[in-house]
């Protein structure tokens, strides 16, 4: 019941809030496909392994702490012998030996932090989830490249394409991609995995979410019992004044 | 009541006046009986401005005015707002609360002054109030940009960027006076700190100065009502207005069933869109800001975009000065002339319910002006955008400044002797 509830005042909110954001969506210029974003611990736990795997050796994610995963249903012990490989303490936030600067010269640009990605990514063109989605299943060989590696969504990107064991080699055909070696997934597989990675970065946009929305309906239900008291307050106060 | 107990406020009121302070603001001001809908915004103003007040205390518990960067790279005044969004106790309920306040200020001060171009409420002898009401809204509009520097991201660094180079454009003083307010040649950790310090303490008190004065104008000259006739002037024998009712309990009651439906759509936001869809908390702001990057789309928060659109709009240099000194200058006069408005109003009539069609086909024009420019202040400008703001502004200004005359030749209809109830 609750979650129905959930969606529905989602949705009037949304039409009453959102009418005029729709008018931009027509400038986006990347079509970006819908991420199929899941809170199920084992699709956040399956995308903390691959995040901590291929991702935490370049980019940070400083405002999170390893023991914060036991919100998503880790124990600290799981934590500390699958996903931390450094003799960090499991207090200790998840940051990164590689320094900016450095990183910068190296790749052009610094790996961005990746606490709030999925936040930042938010466009007209869709959610900060759909755009890494898109990102993460899009990049092709460029021999014109430094690293050999282009994104359709990102042109020109810095970051190699960290999954291509996973995922194997694109080409680029026109506006398309074509898998010319495969990897040791297969599309769905792979497809999956990223959805689970993209799971676990918008989870750790906001860990606080899930948490937000159950305190959120409580609040609003304690709102409309209020208020109908408080109106029936007034009518019966108001019931002399003609 | 108890002897104990009135002996207790005898004692207290011949020190200080706390019983007829009670009286003549709250349980014996007499308050037209028949407000409606719109009469509910003055006293939620005042409830968004407690909420901005208490959130924005714990939130200064934590946050950190320092655009050093951390060990991670990223600037310590961005991480201080993670920090409080992810590790401090309710610290994501607090400043949520905060963000979207400052939206819902904006929201319920706009609709409280067209309250006031609704019923004429800035007539005589309201004028002072009107204008105590206008300086709330510029200090409101200070208040707003410099906390959105605070959380240090993309759009606030290049949002300040914008606004802080328009000062510039001012003849002779500009590039002194910009300097002044960054406190350094850019804008660095200089501004930081003392937007914080005007954030904080300078704004809020001149800010709270300003409602105190709002609230005793009020009270002198009594409240407007939707039929814009004086209660005043129909007293019975104990000078109590006939078609008053005493603010206590009556208004009061109804101003907590107002309060409740308002936290209810605030909370809806609070707890379920944050971000307002990038319209309360911009996507962009989640990027620690950096001098070296400029963001594609540079935005104002959508409670600036009307006069926003009419800074872009003026596109001609005059006299052979820049049009962005122009644009400045029409951005300020497009606030400043509220100050005018009591004046500006010939009619003999206050309220809209006996007004002309022509005071109402402009007030019709000059809302549709002001979203429109609303609107394209968030879009980037095309020249068919342009010329739109431009056509937008000229009916924004001609509804104030052809008021004289249209308000006059209006064909109104005669007021009632006393309030319509029900």
């Amino acid at each position: 019941m609750s979650n129905r509830m959930i969606k529905t005042l989602k949705r009037l909110a949304a039409a009453a809030l959102f009418a005029p954001a729709l008018a931009f969506g027509a400038a986006a210029s990347v079509h970006l496909d819908r991420a199929p974003v899941s809170t199920d611990p084992a699709s956040l736990q399956h995308g903390a392994k691959l995040f901590v795997n291929y991702c935490l050796n370049c980019h940070s994610a400083s405002f999170v702490r390893y023991n914060k995963l036991t919100e998503i249903g880790l124990s600290e012990d799981q934590i500390v012998d699958n996903l931390m490989f450094t003799g960090e303490r499991v207090g200790d936030l998840m940051t990164i030996a590689m320094r900016p600067k450095e990183s910068k010269s190296w790749f052009g640009a610094t790996p961005p932090d990746l606490s709030l990605i999925a936040r930042q990514r938010n466009s007209a063109a869709g959610s900060g989830a759909d755009w890494i989605y898109t990102y993460l299943r899009q990049f092709y060989r460029d021999p014109s490249r430094p690293t050999g590696w282009n994104n359709l969504v990102f042109e020109n990107v810095g970051m190699p394409h960290v999954l291509w064991q996973l995922q194997g080699e694109q080409v680029r055909e026109g506006d398309t991609l074509k898998l010319v070696k495969p990897g040791l997934m297969t599309t769905q597989e792979y497809d999956k995995a990223v959805a689970d990675l993209v799971s676990f970065l918008v989870w750790m946009g906001e860990p606080v979410a899930e948490k937000r929305h159950t305190i959120g309906i409580w609040v609003l239900v304690f709102l409309v019992v209020f208020t109908g008291l408080a109106y029936l307050l007034k009518k019966n106060y108001w019931k002399d004044i003609h | 009541m108890t002897t104990k107990s009135q002996a207790l406020l005898n004692w207290i009121d011949e020190r200080f006046p706390l019983t007829s302070t009670y009286k003549a603001h709250l349980s014996e001001y007499y308050a037209p009986k028949n407000f409606n809908f719109w009469y509910f915004f003055g006293s939620l103003a005042l409830l968004v401005l407690v909420i901005q007040i208490v959130t924005g205390i714990f939130l200064v518990m934590h946050y950190k005015p320092d655009a050093s960067l951390n060990a991670s790279g990223i600037p310590v005044a961005f991480a201080s707002v993670e920090y409080i969004m992810r590790e401090v106790p309710g610290g994501w309920l607090i400043r949520y609360m905060h963000s979207t306040g400052a939206s819902a200020f904006f929201i319920v001060v706009y609709l409280h002054m067209f309250r006031a171009l609704l019923y004429g409420s800035y007539r005589k002898p309201r004028e002072l109030l009107w204008i105590f009401g206008v300086l709330i809204f510029l200090c409101l509009m200070a208040e707003a940009f410099m906390g959105y520097l605070l959380p240090w991201g993309q759009m606030s660094f290049w949002g300040a960027q914008v606004i802080i180079n328009l000062f510039s454009a001012i003849p002779v003083i500009g590039p002194d006076l910009s300097t002044v307010i960054r406190g350094d040649f850019v804008i660095g950790d200089a501004t930081l700190n003392r937007f914080f310090a005007l954030h904080v303490i300078a704004v809020p008190l001149v800010l709270l100065g300003l409602v105190a004065a709002h609230l005793i104008a009020l009270h002198e000259v009594g409240s407007n009502n939707p039929d814009g006739v004086e209660i005043k002037k129909k007293k019975d024998a104990n000078g109590v207005p006939l078609d008053g009712i005493p603010f206590h309990p009556y208004y009061t009651i109804k101003d907590i069933v107002g309060v409740g439906v308002f936290l209810f759509f605030f909370s809806i936001v609070v707890f379920f869109y944050p971000e307002g869809g990038g319209y309360f908390l911009e996507y962009n702001n989640f990027i620690p800001s950096d001098p070296l990057k400029t963001p594609p789309h540079i935005a104002p928060v959508w409670y600036f975009t009307p006069y926003y659109s009419v800074l872009r709009a003026v596109t001609y240099p005059l006299f052979g000065i820049d049009a962005k000194f122009w644009g400045v200058v029409a951005m300020g006069a497009a606030v400043v002339i509220l100050f005018f408005l009591p004046w500006l109003d010939r009619s003999p009539v206050k309220s809209i319910r006996y007004r002309g069609p022509i005071y109402k086909i402009a007030l019709a024009i000059f809302i549709v002006s002001f979203f429109v420019l609303g609107y394209l202040g968030v879009l980037d400008p095309t020249p068919g955008r342009t010329l739109a703001a431009q056509i937008c502004s000229v009916l924004y200004f001609a509804f104030f400044l052809l008021m004289p005359w249209y308000t006059k030749i209006d064909k109104c209809k005669p007021e009632p002797e006393r309030v319509t109830f029900k």
